[in-house]
């Protein structure tokens, strides 16, 4: 039991669990490049408003990787396309803040939100077979979206699609700028969607499930790479995905969800160690990584509720071990558990010997 | 790729030649040539020197094959009802319709398309909804009743415009042309809107169904994240996207166009290879409809062969030959 | 799907099932199907009844009176004093009743040429699916080589042929029936299309070969299984078919190919009445286009509805 939170620990060091520290520290001086306060996304529908994204706050810091993980439909990726003004009707922000480096962008007109795209948030989306344009050779997609954004020549921006194509490892670069993305196989397509949402150099990139659609094998050279570019950039990059081990791999931070409600958020290595919700500890029992060692991975009971039908008090309490009689009727609010660990539980878990699951 | 060319090359070779003996047949069985070319007064051997002219003693392939290479140097027969070659009859239609059916296309096409992109962009907007209902009654109302509302309207009560005939024509080479004078040109404009109306709607409710569907797919999603322009998401991105499946369907329509000239001619008495047609079917003109049923076929594979190249030329996930995946 | 498992045949509370399945449901909230309905049940009833409601017999000579000629509507005419609704045409016709037994033969073709194109498609469809082999290869290769063309087109060239092979002296006695043939015979192939798709689902299952087993026929025992699958799409193609059918009805009697003077359907009005309308006389031409808009019109939005109704993943 020791073992499997050890080896996760392992893998932490080497990944740089460290780094977080230094990203932490700057941000006394500098306003977080993105910050969410009380985020509210509302669907109104004919059985009533739906929320499936209910009053999250989280920061991301300049060259910080946030980890947002959790189940399909527990909202972490509507908040990412609230962030980016791309939420599809009828879901709207109801309520909340939004800003970025300090100033607030939700409710912003489509007309000061598009300048914002691509030259401050980049989003990058899970299937990279379907987000290129099929009929557009990469090099016309690049430099029309450098052309969008920076005041350079036809030939400048062609100078930087190549080069943006080289950053992110396109082998021949520049015989590529003219194929059509069918000609690029799955973990090639991922890169040069990657180069098209970085080639404006955004603050904050939006990196929605990217290597969900990857075989295995690919899926660790695009974690690979978006962590350089994070470093060397000094890029904040929210990455959503329901993948604990790509968690694991590469954030700094994380924030779990849960049924449009932040479960908790801290350092990657201290949640994954002592995880204090215990949605985010059945979490790590049904991930193959976390769980190495174990005989057979333990499934959290039940299955989240849809948004329509959510239960009284914590959304969690019908699935949990620990709920009491307050999680039916009153919903927990964050709760400090150390320096930068929060979680939203009436019974948080304890660190250290009751931590270990069965 | 050359073998999907080829492929469809044959078919189309198919296509024709089964119409052709179609055409053949009606040539050949329907009503009895001889009684039809020769009048009252006839002798037996009237009759055995005509049949033997017209190679009908001949055994029936061989009649089947004289009959498709005299079509093909152009030699229809002689017409039953005019009495003069059927060639001849049809190539002094055919510019008529020819500019009738090009007027109507480049109108269908132009306002389809536009009415199409403005109905799925601003979706919800006053005018795409008023664009929409119009078009539903466009689809139920049958092409010769807009034709005599047209001529109701503009005509009759407003005589803005001329309700029959080509007007004034210039003659240049062996084409008859209506573009050349006023007349002429007011002429074309009832005709041409009467004729590419139902071609409009149908183009126009398919651009917009299948921007619709592109408007949702990831790529625009993408675009719109990476901050490009409404204009060029909407027409760089999704526009070009919409067009491969509607070049189809609109190569297709406009095939039609010919075909349905029938109708647009009769109402407003045009010149045409359709009224040509009409008349014919009236009066059991035989060779005139064998023709006319050969040429229009021809019109037609020609244009779904083009339409599949064109598509094509447009895709380039269907032009190259190898899949480049596992790089 | 729709529960079709039984027959369809009309049995005591079938109305009443009907208003409370999901398909009434959508039909009580939907205006457009309701009054699209109403307009057609009308003008089917006007149609069926034709003889016993016309004012007038417009095809008795005894009863007409050319002094009654162009009589507008709602006027009295000015030699006779006699009033007509919908006004006369040049022979003294009241309109209003050319209409009912227009409408008459304009509903008998339509509905005739959908039962043939039914007919010739499922038979047809039921063959090609259920042989495979070359007859599918001749069948479906058929039905590519007519979809090139325009259902107009095919049932123009049909009436044509039909009429070079039938002597003169009847043509005009043949004229309904040659224009039923012709439109029936250009749109079997979305009927067939469907059934041979239904069939060759159908094909390899194993009630078809146990009933091989007991010695009986393999399609008769498949149609009575199939049937009730394609039962849904057929009848929004069928729905769908008769308002194209009317129409081409109508344009083939309107270009002068279709039903004759002495039997005219709707078309044949507006082809008469469209030599009045530089005259003033707008009403000969109006009221029948009128008509045969309202009840195209109808048609097509009922089978829109329908196509809804019956289609769950677009509801």
């Amino acid at each position: 039991m020791m073992a499997q939170a050890q080896s996760v620990a392992d893998r932490l060091r080497g990944l740089g669990g460290g780094k977080s520290k230094g990203a932490v520290e700057t941000s006394s001086l500098t306003p977080p490049v993105l910050a969410l306060r009380d985020l509210v996304v509302e669907i109104p529908t004919r059985h009533g408003v739906l929320r499936p994204v209910d009053g999250v706050s989280y920061d991301i810091h300049a060259g910080e990787i946030l980890g947002v993980v959790g189940e399909s439909g527990a909202g972490k990726s509507m908040a990412g396309n609230a962030v980016i003004g791309l939420l599809d009707r009828p879901a709207r922000v109801a309520s909340g803040r939004i800003r970025l480096n300090g100033e607030r962008i939700e409710g912003v007109s489509p007309k000061k939100m598009r300048p914002l795209r691509g030259k401050k948030i980049a989003m990058v989306f899970q299937d990279p077979l379907t987000s290129l344009n099929p009929l557009l050779p990469i090099g016309d997609q690049l430099s029309e979206t450098i052309l969008a954004h920076l005041p350079v020549s036809k030939r400048e921006a062609r100078a930087r699609a190549l080069a943006a194509l080289e950053e992110v490892g396109i082998p021949a670069a520049a015989e590529r700028l003219d194929s059509y993305p069918h000609e690029f196989s799955g973990g090639m397509r991922q890169r040069v969607v990657i180069a098209l949402a970085l080639c404006a150099e955004p603050d904050l990139l939006i990196a929605d499930e990217p290597t969900t659609a990857l075989d295995v094998s690919v899926q660790a050279q695009i974690i690979a790479l978006l962590k350089r570019l994070c470093r060397e950039r000094g890029m904040a990059v929210m990455l959503v995905t329901h993948d604990m081990g790509v968690i694991a791999e590469a954030a700094d931070r994380v924030a779990v969800m849960y049924a449009g409600r932040l479960a908790e958020l801290g350092p990657v290595a201290e949640v994954l160690r002592a995880p204090r919700h215990p949605y985010t500890h059945g979490l790590m029992g049904a991930t193959p990584l976390a769980a190495k060692g174990q005989a057979r991975l333990n499934q959290i009971p039940g299955a989240m509720p849809r948004l329509d039908a959510l239960p009284q008090g914590c959304a969690f309490h019908p699935r949990c071990p620990k709920a009491g009689p307050a999680c039916s009727f009153s919903a927990p609010t964050p709760m400090r558990m150390s320096a930068d660990h929060s979680a939203s539980c009436h019974f948080p878990m304890m660190p250290e010997p009751e931590a270990a699951p069965l | 790729m050359l073998a999907y060319i080829i492929r469809r090359v044959f078919q189309s070779v198919l296509v024709l030649l089964i119409v052709g003996l179609i055409a053949f047949s009606m040539f050949r069985f329907v009503g009895d040539p001889v009684e039809n070319m020769l009048g009252q007064e006839r002798t037996i051997e009237d009759v055995e020197r005509l049949r033997d002219n017209l190679g009908l003693n001949d055994p029936f392939p061989m009649q089947y094959w004289n009959f498709l290479s005299n079509a093909l140097q152009g030699d229809f027969g002689m017409s039953y009802r005019q009495g003069r070659p059927v060639a001849e009859i049809l190539m002094e239609r055919a510019p008529a319709t020819l500019e009738l059916a090009a007027v109507s296309g480049l109108f269908a096409i132009v306002f389809g398309i536009g009415f199409g992109v403005l109905t799925a962009i601003r979706r919800d907007g006053v005018l795409a909804n008023l664009v929409m209902t119009v078009s539903l009654i466009g689809v139920s109302l049958p092409t010769f009743l807009i034709g005599i509302l047209l001529i109701y309207v503009f005509s009759v009560e407003l005589n803005w415009l001329p309700s029959f005939g080509r007007g004034e024509v210039t003659q240049i080479g062996g084409w008859s042309t209506g573009f050349l004078t006023e007349s002429g040109l007011k002429a074309l404009i009832l005709p041409a809107i009467t004729l590419g109306l139902y071609q409009m709607t149908l183009i126009m409710r398919l651009v917009r169904s299948e921007m619709l569907e592109v408007l949702r797919q990831d790529y625009i999603r993408f675009a719109r994240a990476r901050g490009l322009s409404e204009r060029a998401v909407n027409f760089r991105h999704a526009l070009k996207n919409t067009l491969v499946p509607v070049i189809t369907v609109t190569g297709l329509q406009l095939g039609s166009i010919i075909a349905f000239a029938i109708i647009t001619e009769t109402v407003f008495q045009w010149p045409g290879v359709g009224l040509l047609f009409i008349n014919a079917v009236q009066f059991v003109d035989i060779p005139v409809m064998a023709a006319y049923l050969m040429l229009i076929s021809v019109m037609f594979v020609g244009i779904n062969l083009i339409v599949d190249l064109l598509y094509v030329a447009i895709d380039p996930r269907l032009r190259s030959d190898h899949s480049a995946r596992g790089h | 799907m729709v529960d079709q498992q039984n027959s369809p045949v009309a049995r005591p509370g079938a109305l009443r099932r009907f208003w409370d399945s999901d398909m009434g449901w959508s039909f009580r909230h939907s205006p457009v199907a309701v009054i699209s309905l109403l307009v057609v049940a009308i003008l089917a009833l006007g149609a069926i009844f034709a003889p016993w409601i016309a004012p007038y017999d417009p095809f008795d000579p005894a009863s007409l009176n050319l002094m009654n000629g162009f009589t507008p509507p709602m006027q009295p005419n000015a030699f006779t004093g006699e009033i007509f609704w919908l006004g006369t045409d040049d022979q003294g016709r009241d309109v209003f009743s050319t209409i009912l037994f227009g409408l008459r033969i304009s509903l008998f073709v339509g509905f005739s040429a959908v039962v043939l194109a039914m007919v010739l498609g499922i038979t047809l469809g039921l063959l090609a699916g259920y042989l495979g082999g070359w007859v599918d290869t001749i069948i479906m290769r058929l039905a590519d080589v007519q979809l090139t063309f325009p259902a107009i087109l095919v049932a123009m060239l049909i009436f044509g042929i039909a009429k070079g092979v039938i002597p003169v002296e009847y043509r005009d006695q043949m004229a309904i029936w040659v224009l039923i043939l012709a439109i029936g015979l250009s749109d079997w192939v979305q009927f067939a299309r469907v059934v041979r798709g239904a069939t060759l689902v159908e094909k390899n299952k194993e009630y078809v070969a146990a009933a091989r087993l007991i010695g009986r026929s393999g399609p008769a025992i498949m149609l009575r299984h199939i049937l009730p699958n394609v039962l849904s799409p057929v009848l929004v193609i069928a729905t769908i078919s008769l308002a194209l059918a009317i129409i081409a009805e109508a344009t083939l009697s309107f270009l002068g190919i279709g039903a004759p003077p002495t039997q005219p359907s709707l078309g044949t009005l507006i082809r008469i009445g469209q030599g009045f309308l530089f005259s003033g006389e707008w009403w000969i031409l109006l009221f029948p286009a009128g008509t045969l808009l309202a009840l195209a019109l109808s048609v097509n939005l009922l089978g829109d509805w329908l196509r809804d109704a019956l289609n769950p993943k677009l509801r």
